[in-house]
């Protein structure tokens, strides 16, 4: 998802009776459902862990801004332009809250930041993809947004406080990020045999990319089960994913385009839809960095990082200045 | 130097004429900065009429170990709560 493949730091769940008692109080509390607050005990790993995952999901929201920030400039009305420069700032506060989320657990936002710089952490696959036209930018709304809404849902209800209470904050701001990516798409979808065309094409070229958001298949995925004992974790990989799927077969159908893959088949017998894996190996390797956006991306946060240091260190000069005179002047 | 901007907890009074409520933390050189970007972060959708800002090194806060010695004596004194007392119907309301 946002936070793929975050490696769980654990040598695997413990049972009660490896437990210390801070640790079985600890463990009491998560499943008695009462949230984790930064100053209570909490195991090194429980840390280690959220604050890899925070972060990572932090990084996406503001790597996220980048493919659609490319098309503000190109947006085809003005209402469009407002719309989407509203979505995208909505991205950065995203970002912020997770980074805030994040330093609750003692790490500070410009280590964070540096980390990911230094390629020492990730952001989600997804935002590797380019955005290559207008209907992108509506696939991507509905999609991308529609995916991490699904993820960020569940994540409601995790342990931790300060990440529940970022995820509520976000999952308020989400729906009109899904809404007005699908209102492009419909518009699309019923405009003219090309702008139809280039919606489809939107779906096709994003679907694998999106399903890929969710992570590996969870017989792949090596960190689910402490991480969903420690509730950082709501549902696996697959889980989501399902949902995603069963929940956007009938939004492709609404619009009247083709499903981007043959595999979208109804099952009776499981009540849900069938569908073809992603291409793992194509995952595997955008995640090591040999996606068709990684290098632009990391570009594009070090130019910002290390063009905007003058004014960070410029308005931190004025702020001391302007307290020393208030002191000499007291 | 470390130039990190401090960390800033916000505060805003919502429409309602409530108090003022924490809503989330932001980094900013100095407190005119933490209100503009507390502006820009917490109110896009008309969620306040007023802003504070606080340094977040300047809060002092409980520790969670003194939950039992804090508020453990208040469970003890429910005559502190209205329905303690028993009052008759013939009274009418109180
Ligand atoms: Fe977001
Ligand atoms: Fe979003």
């Amino acid at each position: 998802m946002y936070a793929q493949m975050v490696k769980t730091a654990s040598s695997g769940v413990k049972s009660r009776e490896e437990m210390s008692e801070q640790e079985r109080v600890f463990q009491d509390k998560i499943d008695a459902d009462i949230k984790i607050e930064p100053r209570d005990w909490m195991p090194d790993d429980y840390r280690a862990t959220l604050v890899r995952q925070i972060g990572q999901h932090a990084h996406s929201e503001v790597v996220g801004q980048l493919p659609e920030g490319n098309w503000i400039t190109r947006a085809p009305t003005l209402e469009r332009k407002a719309i989407l420069l509203a979505k995208v700032q909505d991205e950065a506060g995203h970002g912020l809250y997770l980074y805030s989320a994040a330093e609750t657990l003692g790490v500070s936002r410009d280590q964070l930041i540096e980390d990911l710089l230094a390629g020492r952490m990730k952001y989600s696959s997804i935002f590797n993809y380019p955005t290559l036209n207008w209907a992108d930018m509506g696939a991507v709304g509905w999609l991308v947004d529609g995916a991490a809404i699904i993820n960020q849902v569940a994540l409601q209800r995790t342990s931790y406080g300060p990440y529940s209470r970022a995820m509520v904050r976000i999952c308020k701001e989400e729906s009109f990020h899904a809404r007005q990516g699908y209102h492009i798409m419909m518009k699309m979808a019923a405009g003219s045999v090309a702008q139809k065309q280039m919606a489809q094409d939107a779906l096709n070229r994003l679907w694998f990319p999106v399903l890929m958001m969710f992570g590996p298949s969870d017989k792949d995925s090596v960190h689910t089960a402490q991480s969903m004992a420690w509730k950082i974790k709501m549902d696996t990989n697959d889980e989501l994913r399902q949902k995603f799927v069963d929940q956007t077969v009938q939004q492709i159908e609404y619009l009247g385009l083709e499903l981007p893959e043959p595999g979208i088949k109804w099952n009776d017998e499981t009540g849900e839809y069938d569908y073809s894996d992603p291409d793992w190996s194509e995952f595997f390797n955008v995640i090591k960095g040999n996606g068709p956006g990684n290098v632009d991306r990391m570009k594009a946060r070090r130019a910002a990082w290390d063009d905007g240091e003058w004014v960070r260190d410029g308005l931190m000069a004025h702020a001391r200045k302007k307290a020393a005179a208030k002191v000499a002047a007291e | 130097m470390n130039n990190e901007w401090p960390l800033w907890e916000i505060f805003i009074r919502g429409q309602h004429g409530l108090s003022h409520r924490h809503v989330g933390s932001l980094h900013a050189p100095d407190a005119e900065m933490a209100i503009k970007n507390a502006r820009d972060v917490y109110t896009r959708r008309n969620e306040g009429v007023s802003i504070w800002v606080v340094e977040a090194k300047h809060i002092a806060a409980t520790a969670p170990g003194d939950k039992g010695p804090l508020y453990e004596p208040s469970e003890s004194k429910v005559y502190r709560h209205p329905t303690f007392f028993d009052i008759p119907d013939e009274v009418g309301s109180m």
